[in-house]
């Protein structure tokens, strides 16, 4: 290995109450790709924000050193200046601008006082072609998908001569195409020379790019594994994460179905007329009473719109079809609707549009149910703190009361509370969108073994994922959704990850 | 007790408690600074009077700010709705407590006008809510055209803004004398209520085994509420007694504040001031929470154009000019948010009475009204640069 690019030494870093950093060190050799792992609030962000000088020098003790020299970042454009890149999870391009703007935002190239927009463009086609994106820079950021919006955000950062390049999470919001393609690149920018860091939750493709792997947890480092010494597999990942070994990821059991069926959807098809398409088309499906279903298939499939326009319909689609709960057809004019005639939908944008983070715990789990702890439409306060405690303490939700503010919570336990909300309703379907997104493998267990005890007591959950391990590992019966059809239907014995690949992509 | 509990306590309350020290400060220097004249009986009963038709608004505009919106018709339709009163007295000759009922009727009507581009169209409150003030004052001046000025020669009317609850003895009384007594009672009342709600509070909590507040902290802030209250009452009793105005005022923001904090209508506004998507996948409707909120917000404008006319005794043609602006200013002091979800009730009832304190104080002082903008523009900008500094520190 090369000299390293990037020393910390000895970094610790506390919040109050809480050491984040407890004596961290990370080394990063010129020009590797280092996967940095742990589970959620292991401190992993933390480290990076103390690298880029979000956590100002002086904020932490210990030392930086990079490029040979010892470094006392205060802010981001201090750590920019010295050519360190992060790109977060959530993107930060201004969605109405084109991309070149965005390409060069804060970089303009000027002349005179006036942005020399022809140098701009010229710039800005150079840069994408670095990260081989081949669309038109005019094209407005919004009109890109995910995956072309995080190759844009990277084109950004190598505009500002980048040495590391940072990268938190940027697969998690990929399906596998975009992701492939992306570790594609990360390869190909490490053969120009660029040295990058990845933050990532998924094992597989850490084992797939890592030279090296660092596994934090909580706050210390726990291992730096070099990965062609064959040091690294997904379980020893998963046991210096956790501290220990977790043999099964999916606590699979057999479920007692019964031939019920609570829901079915016969001839469906929704038809958005904001974009003038239909994003359903003859969607059938059943779900009987306590399994678990699967929906496969990639992002933008329409996985999440088939849920939500049973859900009430709150996009405001226009319907068409046979929606039967409970052997009876019905249509919904409101979510409220929809919550009466039981059924729940957690969405997969839990900060965005599922819960109220300036709410604490005990008002985001009764909100979707207040009448239950109410009478004559005033609240009673005490019952809602004693429902809340109670499924605190059911599903495990570290918080230290039901009085705190839920934007304090880790991932999992806002997870956790979204779930909660859901269960309070006590709905005969729970329609779980993406519920493991972005938690890590100890709260995943735990989301999963909640979804066994419910399917146990006779709920049904329809469970959408775009990770396929998870499909399999959990789902009772598959049904794969893509271009807006269910393309395919496998009972869990038959399905393997190619079947549903090839279903996914027909 | 431990000082160590009374500073933890403020310091968890800082943001709440910042207000009504910033309150009592006024006061002090106002009344330090006018010979006592400040928190003399006579102009405290006067101030009430003046923050009544600041605060009915203050308090639906802090409901309308928590879910993300603004309405900036509510001055001229205030003014309006004055002068429909006014003239539905004297030209229409109706009876006084219809005419009241009628007026409020077309105050919820109108804010329902409002909200309905706003939650069924998607168009943005401040624009919609700028036609309406366009639309207002030109009615405003439409009615008041032909006389200018409508001079209201209703007493019962009158009273609304200008009288006081009757006593039960004379005020001359031997027992007692130059106070109010009714007053007194009243006061008293209200501590003891306070007093036992308190603890009757503090029981159930307990009967759920749920944390409480340590004996001696609770046992403080009880005698410092009730010492509070006393005071006020005190003061009160010494002039002309709770004017109607004030009742009024307090009944308000005490059903407010009820349904702010203990119904489900009150938690469905702040959710979907904390995040309108959300609220909308957790079934609760948006457009109907609009529609309230809206509707609310025009009751308690027709409110306060009746307790301004009212006040006046008449209705001019530039009735409710800026009371927009002023109410607005007001539920900012009092620490509603602008990015939603956040803002109470009796924080804007302080914010008022700040508000109106300010300009009080200085018109008895006899400061220029150009520095009296100044100051009132400075104390709004610390207000909500204190209150986002707090939040902050808090997360």
């Amino acid at each position: 290995m090369n000299t390293p690019i990037l020393e910390m030494k000895n970094i610790t870093k506390t919040f109050p109450g809480v050491k984040a950093l407890n004596d961290v060190s990370f080394s990063v050799a010129q020009g590797e790709i280092h996967c940095l792992v742990g589970e959620n609030g292991a401190g992993k962000s933390t480290l990076m924000k103390v690298l880029s000088g979000v956590h100002p020098h002086g904020d932490y003790s210990g030392e930086i050193l990079f490029a040979g020299q010892v470094q006392k970042f205060r802010g981001i454009a201090d750590s920019e200046k010295a050519g360190i890149a992060i790109i977060y999870q959530e993107l930060a391009l201004v969605p109405d601008m084109t991309v070149y703007e965005n390409i060069l935002l804060g970089h303009e190239i000027r002349k005179g006082p006036a942005v020399d927009w022809n140098e701009t463009i010229k710039k800005a086609n150079e840069m994408l072609k670095k990260v081989r994106l081949d669309i038109n820079p005019a094209s407005l950021v919004k009109d890109l998908g995910v995956g072309r919006q995080q190759l844009v955000e990277i084109a950004k950062a190598l505009c500002k001569d980048v040495k590391l390049l940072i990268l938190d999470e940027p697969t998690a919001a990929l399906n596998e195409d975009d992701c492939d393609n992306l570790l594609d690149l990360i390869r190909h920018l490490k053969e120009q020379g660029v040295t990058c860091v990845l933050i990532s939750h998924k094992l597989k493709e850490v084992i797939k790019i890592a030279d090296t792997v660092t596994v934090l947890r909580d706050g210390k480092t726990v291992v730096t594994l070099d990965a062609h010494k064959g040091e690294v597999s997904e379980g020893v990942l998963i046991k210096h994460m956790v501290g220990r070994e977790i043999d099964n990821i999916y606590p699979r059991r057999e479920h007692k179905r019964s031939e019920e069926v609570v829901l079915e959807v016969r001839g469906w098809g929704a038809h958005d007329n904001k974009l003038g398409r239909n994003v359903l088309t003859d969607v059938h499906f059943k779900v009987r009473k306590g399994e678990i279903i699967g929906f496969a298939g990639l992002m933008g499939s329409g996985r999440t719109e088939l849920a939500k326009s049973i859900f009430g319909n709150p996009d405001g689609y226009t319907l068409s079809g046979e929606l039967r709960v409970k052997d009876e057809v019905r249509s919904f004019r409101h979510t409220s609707e929809a919550i009466k005639a039981g059924i729940a939908y957690a969405t997969e944008d839990r900060k965005g549009n599922g819960l109220i983070l300036i709410q604490d715990v005990k008002q985001n789990i009764t909100l979707a149910n207040l009448a239950e702890i109410s009478k004559r439409g005033v609240v009673n306060n005490n019952a809602e703190v004693k429902v809340a405690t109670e499924y605190k303490e059911a599903l495990s939700i570290k918080t230290p009361t039901v009085e705190q503010m839920v934007v304090n919570l880790s991932g999992g336990n806002q997870q956790k509370v979204s779930v909660a909300k859901w269960l309070f309703v006590k709905p005969d379907v729970l329609i779980l969108d993406e519920p493991t997104r972005g938690i890590d493998v100890g709260a995943k267990y735990e989301i999963y073994s909640i979804m066994n005890a419910l399917v146990e007591q006779g709920m049904s959950i329809i469970m959408i994922s775009s990770e396929l391990p998870e499909v399999l590992g959990m789902s009772d019966r598959i049904y794969i959704v893509s271009n807006g059809r269910i393309t395919g239907e496998l009972p869990v014995g038959e399905a393997t990850q190619e079947k549903i690949m090839q279903l996914a992509t027909s | 007790m431990t000082t160590n509990d009374l500073r933890k306590v403020m310091r968890q309350n800082i943001r709440e408690y910042g207000m009504y020290i910033a309150l009592v400060a006024i006061m002090a220097i106002f009344t330090a600074n006018t010979k006592g004249i400040f928190i003399s009986s006579r102009n405290i009963a006067n101030l009430l009077n003046q923050t009544g038709y600041i605060a009915v608004l203050a308090v639906g505009m802090t409901l309308v700010i928590v879910i993300r919106h603004i309405d900036l018709s509510v001055g001229f339709l205030a003014g309006f709705l004055g002068a429909i009163a006014a003239i539905a007295l004297t030209s229409w000759h109706m009876n006084v407590w219809l005419v009241l009922v009628l007026v409020l009727a077309l105050g919820v009507l109108a804010g329902l006008v409002t909200a309905f581009p706003v939650a069924r169209l998607g168009i943005p409150s401040f624009v919609a809510s700028l036609a309406g003030w366009l639309i207002y004052r030109g009615a405003l001046l439409l009615v008041t055209s032909s006389k200018g000025t409508i001079i209201i020669p209703d007493d019962t009317f009158n009273a609304i803004g200008n009288g006081y609850i009757p006593d039960i003895l004379p005020v001359d009384s031997a027992f007692l004398p130059g106070l109010h007594k009714l007053t007194l009672i009243l006061g008293f009342l209200a501590v003891v209520w306070f007093i036992v709600s308190e603890i009757g509070a503090r029981k159930s909590k307990r009967s759920y085994n749920f944390d409480v507040i340590p004996n001696d902290m609770f046992v403080l802030k009880i005698i410092f509420i009730s010492f509070v209250l006393g005071l006020i009452t005190w003061v009160l009793a010494g002039y002309n007694g709770l004017s109607w105005t004030v009742v009024i005022v307090l009944g308000v923001v005490m059903v407010y504040d009820y349904i702010a904090r203990q119904t489900v209508l009150g938690r469905h506004i702040y959710v979907v001031g904390g995040n309108p998507e959300a609220a909308e996948l957790s079934g609760i409707s948006v457009k109907k929470i609009t529609f309230v909120v809206f509707g609310s917000m025009g009751f308690l404008t027709a409110l306060s154009g009746i307790l301004f006319a009212s006040r006046l005794q008449s209705a001019t043609t530039t009735a409710g000019t800026l009371f927009e602006l002023d109410c607005i200013a007001a539920a900012y002091i009092g620490g509603v948010s602008a990015a939603g979800g956040v803002g109470k009730i009796t924080g804007s009832l302080i914010g008022a009475l700040v508000y109106m304190s300010l300009m009080n104080g200085m018109n008895l002082m006899g400061t220029d009204i150009s520095l009296q903008y100044v100051i009132r523009g400075a104390v709004l900008a610390s207000a909500v640069i204190f209150d986002v500094a707090t939040r902050r520190r808090k997360r």
